[in-house]
């Protein structure tokens, strides 16, 4: 049987191949100093000595956008770290062991759920300050009852089948069971409910640095820099452009190898 | 005695009524034995197995009555003590060989599992020389193949022989089989009760094998429970039942065995 190329993997893996380079280069290597303001170069257009113009402090867009994106990343990666692993814990533990530690945990997963992401992390940063950091931590809290939805699901579907069973049979202990018989086979879901989380990280990120509560000047983000941007859009229109087109090929690229994996598995 | 369930009773209460789905059920094996429990679907004769194997959830139900393990009261020891015993001296297998593997993992892995709970000493080569050893015990051929493969690469009756290999990879005293041939067609079934007949010989293990096909209980079994709707009816040995059921049940459930005769055609 001849196999169907899975397109959505490959463009997937191309993209997000893209913006890990991308960042990776920009950990050792930019054009020019991404904090260096020079005022003959403001609003610069797009040249050869600056490929994407330069921005109204006259930083080379290029350089912010390089280290910008490793920013986003940086955050983004943080805040489903933190939301996958407790996320995992609490659905696992509720949805193996139910009753009534799982109606209580629950109940509260669903009060966290029905907060509106944005405002919850709006809420934290207020009462933490904000800074890389504290965005990262305030969004993975408020992605945690998205995960811990998933996986409580997989492990009532997971926990009541034959090969489960015969674990326990087989006396392994109930961490044992949970991490080690149910856990793996819960993994198809998980990672494609990673990458749709680390879409909506990105853009959270970018959306609260946008609000100006994200990410502080002088560090580099996405978003940070839209905002940034939109006073000149029309007489600049590179200092929102460029942004913006990374934004789109990071969540594209995460989309799309989402999308592949889940075919794949 | 090796395995004594004495007045063993299991009601459910996790509805409004309490359902009682096990009544007052005794038995006793000894090494070597080979008891049948048969009886309908709904009998109790799973739920019964269930909680031999101390598969049971201590919530939800109460059990009354008592399951001793070589002394050990399976309802009421501590969980540890009973984990101890599980895969070690209680071996089982279920009926549906499709679903009873692990999806994810290497059969060898699964195999193995017993023995990393239960024999933490081992190493790792002596525990893949023992995973090997059953597999090839169990009448698969090319083990070193199926010990790499994953599940879904064997086929059903394959599936089933990897099921009683992990049962049997510590050499456990009981096995206890639940209807392990009802997803089977019948030549593997026969391959099956061939298979159990050569472990109870060779390791003196004790089985109960759960089921309702009469006349494979009659090939395998020494002794047979007929249960209905909780209550046994019946406990004797297998041509005494077969010869002289002495309730109007079992005699309904050996009508019930489908009989192979000679057709008369004409002009003979």
């Amino acid at each position: 049987m001849k196999k169907k190329k899975n397109y959505n993997l490959i463009l997937g893996c191309i993209l997000t191949g893209l913006v890990v380079v991308f960042v990776l280069v920009g950990l050792v290597y930019t054009p020019y100093d991404p904090e260096a303001m020079d005022s003959s170069l403001r609003l610069a257009g797009v040249s050869l000595a600056h490929p994407m113009g330069c921005d109204n402090f006259g930083r080379d867009i290029l350089s912010r956008v390089i280290k910008g994106s490793g920013t986003t990343l940086f955050v983004a990666l943080g805040t489903v770290a933190i939301g996958t692993v407790a996320g995992t814990l609490i659905g696992a533990l509720t949805g193996y062991f139910g009753g009534i530690a799982d109606e209580i945990l629950m109940r509260i997963i669903d009060a966290l759920f029905a907060f509106p992401s944005i405002l919850l992390a709006l809420v934290f940063v207020s009462l933490f300050g904000s800074g890389k950091y504290n965005v990262m931590l305030a969004l993975g809290i408020a992605f945690i009852p998205s995960f811990a939805r998933i996986v409580r699901s997989e492990f009532i579907r997971c926990k009541n089948m034959d090969y489960v069973k015969l674990a326990r049979l087989a006396g392994a202990g109930h961490l044992r069971v949970m991490f080690v018989h149910i856990l793996p086979n819960t993994l198809s879901v998980l990672v494609s409910a990673v990458m749709i989380g680390f879409n909506n990280a990105v853009l959270a990120e970018a959306g609260m640095s946008y609000l100006g509560i994200g990410v502080q000047p002088p560090d580099a983000s996405l978003g940070r820099m839209l905002s940034e941007a939109q006073t000149y859009l029309f007489s600049a229109p590179g200092c929102a452009l460029f942004p913006g087109i990374v934004i789109i090929i990071m969540v594209l690229g995460f989309s799309l190898l989402g999308e592949g994996l889940k075919k794949t598995a | 005695m090796m395995l004594e369930v004495n007045h063993l009773s299991i009601e459910f209460h996790d509805h409004q009524l309490p359902e009682t789905v096990v009544n007052d059920f005794s038995l006793k094996m000894n090494e070597g034995d080979i008891v049948g429990l048969v009886g309908e679907s709904g009998s109790g004769k799973s739920m019964t197995a269930l909680a031999i194997a101390g598969l049971l959830s201590r919530r939800d139900m109460e059990k009354k009555g008592e399951i001793l393990m070589d002394g050990v009261n399976l309802l009421t020891c501590p969980r540890e003590a009973l984990r101890k015993l599980q895969g070690d001296k209680i071996g089982v297998i279920f009926q549906e060989p499709m679903t009873s593997l692990n999806p994810v993992y290497r059969i060898g892995w699964q195999v193995e599992e017993s023995l990393r709970i239960h024999r933490p000493q081992m190493s790792k080569e002596e525990r893949k020389q023992r995973a090997l050893e059953v597999l090839a015990a169990v009448e698969l051929s090319d083990v070193e193949r199926v010990y790499r493969a994953y599940p879904h690469q064997l086929s059903g009756g394959m599936r089933q022989r990897v099921m009683i290999a992990a049962a049997m990879v510590c050499r456990p005293k009981l096995l206890i089989a639940d209807e392990p041939t009802t997803a089977l067609d019948v030549t593997i079934q026969a391959q099956i009760v061939k298979l159990l007949q050569k472990i109870n010989r060779e390791e003196k293990t004790a089985i109960l094998f759960i089921s309702h096909d009469l006349s494979l209980v009659r090939k395998l079994c020494h002794r047979v429970v007929v249960m209905q709707k909780g209550d046994i009816v019946e406990d004797a040995d297998i041509e005494a039942v077969f010869n002289h059921p002495r309730e109007e049940y079992t005699k309904k459930l050996i009508a019930a065995i489908p009989k192979c005769e000679k057709k008369k055609t004409a002009g003979t």
